[in-house]
């Protein structure tokens, strides 16, 4: 897909997400909206994957370490045919496969995760049998910025460094919010590119609302020979929708009747300015 | 009867009118104050409240310092990373120093519904009790949860405690009753057979003791409100009284209350015996009443268990 196709795709996934979390009345929200860019250029242009075969041995590998925001993936996936769409309609209902953290019963989720602090271990031991097996495949591990306080995370990026691990690429979503309120307010975290770099990564800093950002560096991997890649992608928390935008209560809050539709409605008028922009290239 | 107040904010509560005359009382939230509901403690006492961030571990660490020091710290942290995430620094920086920390695991048992295994917390109260000297109690309803806040306050060691998400209706009339660490409550006397149950799941053998009494059964019903130390002696009683014992719990039925119990009925006054609650397999997702309902968590098959029980 080009720019501007990824551009209308990511304005879907978010009216997607949200009319899933009205339906079910439970769900991530904010954080879901921050990261559906980043998710986006991944999976409909920059991984290698199947969807009908999901467990293809060469296929790049995404863990969600920040499992609460599986509302984007769990639409993602639907999209692009790893279950049917119809089934996102059992989201967080009894029973359902589709809960509100990543499920591997599902096909196209690798790992099951919804407590922080667990991805990067596990993409760490993904990414050093690829290289041990000589495969070219990647690993990408999405992180939330609030959960970059569990310690479990530091342990991880030591040993991705010390293995050298350049088809590991760790993607935190710094939108600057968690669920008490500001990451600054509640445990700092600054200066957290430096802190990166001081642990062996490269580091590299975007705008992780740009799409056109996004794809081209994500396609410079592997940055450094020799080093993981951090991407510290700046987003803003709840993004695409003016109210959510940038408030902390906006993290797990769900939409009501109006405010569905008021979403729903600058998100088509997004739809409608990419599709225009599209037609005139 | 029906009660819109949930436990997490009647702790909350309690802890604010017992911190009016106690500036060592602490609160410690790991980006929780709020589903924790103790963001009013945070704003009336901020020099008694500690914000960690997502550190379930750090929490517990920081936690046994300030005890060392002689504060009287009340972590507030989902049950489910608490009682795993930190197991280490509980076991050893809390236990095993014999630290004066109270471990509030908010969000308990089935209460975060479709969020799945990582957010249930059914293994709990496995692990805390396989910890010398862990006091480990899960109160049943808003009245017991303030009579155990002021308990806690008072006692002088490591507690690991488990309150639900969501209001719970009314098991007690009232406050007026005595609250005893290790000690349990009979709710209802009985001669046939006895129901222990724990936390949420005492309101659900109330309710099975209604409909056994209609079909002319007498049933005991006990709340088992510290699992440990645990009140053997009511359990003798109730082995040697009414014959037959089922237990209740919002928990794994492998090394919880169930099993609990039975140890103590194997070993010393073996009866028939029947274990409620969580098989071994993840959770189904929905709701605590579908969750329990999927499960046989229920006053009509706690009646329909006792009523075969009875009539072998
Ligand atoms: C170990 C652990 N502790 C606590 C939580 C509860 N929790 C879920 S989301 C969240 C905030 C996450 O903030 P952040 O990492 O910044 O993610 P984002 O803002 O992108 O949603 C917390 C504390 C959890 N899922 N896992």
């Amino acid at each position: 897909m080009d720019i501007i196709e990824l551009k209308a795709k990511a304005a879907e996934i978010r009216m997607a997400l949200l009319k899933m979390i009205h339906n079910a009345k439970t769900g991530h929200t904010g954080g879901s909206l921050s990261n559906t860019d980043i998710l986006t250029a991944l999976y409909y242009r920059v991984m290698k994957i199947d969807p009908t075969r999901p467990k293809w041995e060469d296929r790049d590998r995404f863990i969600a370490s920040k499992g609460h925001s599986v509302e984007s993936l769990w639409c993602i996936l639907a999209n692009l045919g790893f279950f049917p769409e119809e089934e996102l309609k059992t989201f967080s209902q009894y029973g359902t496969r589709l809960i509100g953290h990543p499920n591997n019963k599902v096909p196209g989720i690798e790992m099951n995760t919804g407590a922080l602090g667990h991805g990067l271990a596990i993409s760490v031991g993904m990414a050093l049998a690829g290289k041990r097996d000589g495969k070219g495949y990647r690993v990408y591990c999405l992180m939330g910025d609030g959960e970059q306080a569990e310690g479990s995370v530091w342990e991880a990026a030591m040993a991705g460094a010390h293995y050298k691990l350049e088809n590991l690429v760790a993607i935190i979503d710094r939108n600057r919010l968690q669920i008490s309120g500001s990451t600054e307010e509640v445990m700092g975290l600054e200066p957290l590119e430096e802190k990166w770099a001081a642990f062996g990564w490269n580091v590299v800093s975007i705008d992780g609302n740009d799409m056109d950002a996004l794809v081209r560096t994500f396609e410079s991997v592997p940055t450094v020979s020799g080093k993981p890649t951090l991407f510290m992608a700046n987003t803003v928390k709840g993004k695409g929708v003016s109210f959510a935008e940038n408030v902390a209560h906006w993290h797990h809050h769900v939409p009501n009747d109006e405010q569905l539709e008021l979403a729903l409605a600058e998100l088509s008028a997004a739809l409608e300015r990419y599709k225009q922009e599209g037609q005139v290239q | 009867m029906a009660n819109s107040i949930p436990n997490r904010q009647v702790i909350c509560d309690t802890l604010l009118e017992l911190s009016k005359g106690d500036r060592n009382i602490m609160v410690l939230a790991s980006d929780s104050s709020g589903s924790a509901a103790m963001a009013p403690f945070a704003k009336a006492y901020p020099d008694q409240f500690v914000e960690v961030g997502i550190a379930e571990q750090n929490i517990v660490g920081i936690a046994a310092g300030l005890a060392h020091s002689g504060k009287k710290p009340f972590v507030t942290s989902p049950a489910c990373f608490l009682s795993m995430r930190s197991i280490e620094q509980i076991k050893v920086d809390v236990a095993y120093s014999a630290t004066n920390v109270k471990l509030v695991g908010i969000s308990g048992g089935v209460s975060y519904g479709a969020l799945g295994m990582s957010h249930h917390s059914v293994q709990d109260i496995a692990v805390a009790r396989a910890i010398p000297g862990l006091a480990v109690v899960l109160p049943a309803d808003r009245h017991e949860t303030k009579k155990m806040t002021e308990a806690l306050v008072q006692y002088e060691g490591g507690v690991y405690v488990r309150i639900g998400r969501n209001p719970v209706e009314d098991s007690y009339e009232s406050e007026n009753y005595e609250f005893v660490l290790g000690k349990a409550v009979t709710m209802r006397e009985g001669r046939d057979i006895t129901i222990i149950a724990v936390g949420e799941t005492v309101r659900v053998a109330l309710d099975a003791e209604a409909a056994l009494k209609e079909a002319g059964v007498s049933c005991r019903v006990l709340n088992m409100h510290t699992i440990k130390p645990l009140d053997k002696e009511a359990i003798l009683k109730a082995a040697e009284e009414t014959g037959y014992i089922i237990t209740v719990e919002e928990h794994s039925i492998h090394g919880g209350l169930g099993a609990a119990v039975a140890e103590v009925i194997v070993q010393q006054r073996p009866v028939p015996m029947r274990i409620l609650g969580i098989p071994d397999e993840p959770a189904i997702a929905g709701k605590t009443s579908e969750v329990f309902d999927h499960y046989g968590i229920s006053a009509a098959n706690i009646t329909k268990i006792a009523l075969e029980m009875l009539s072998r």
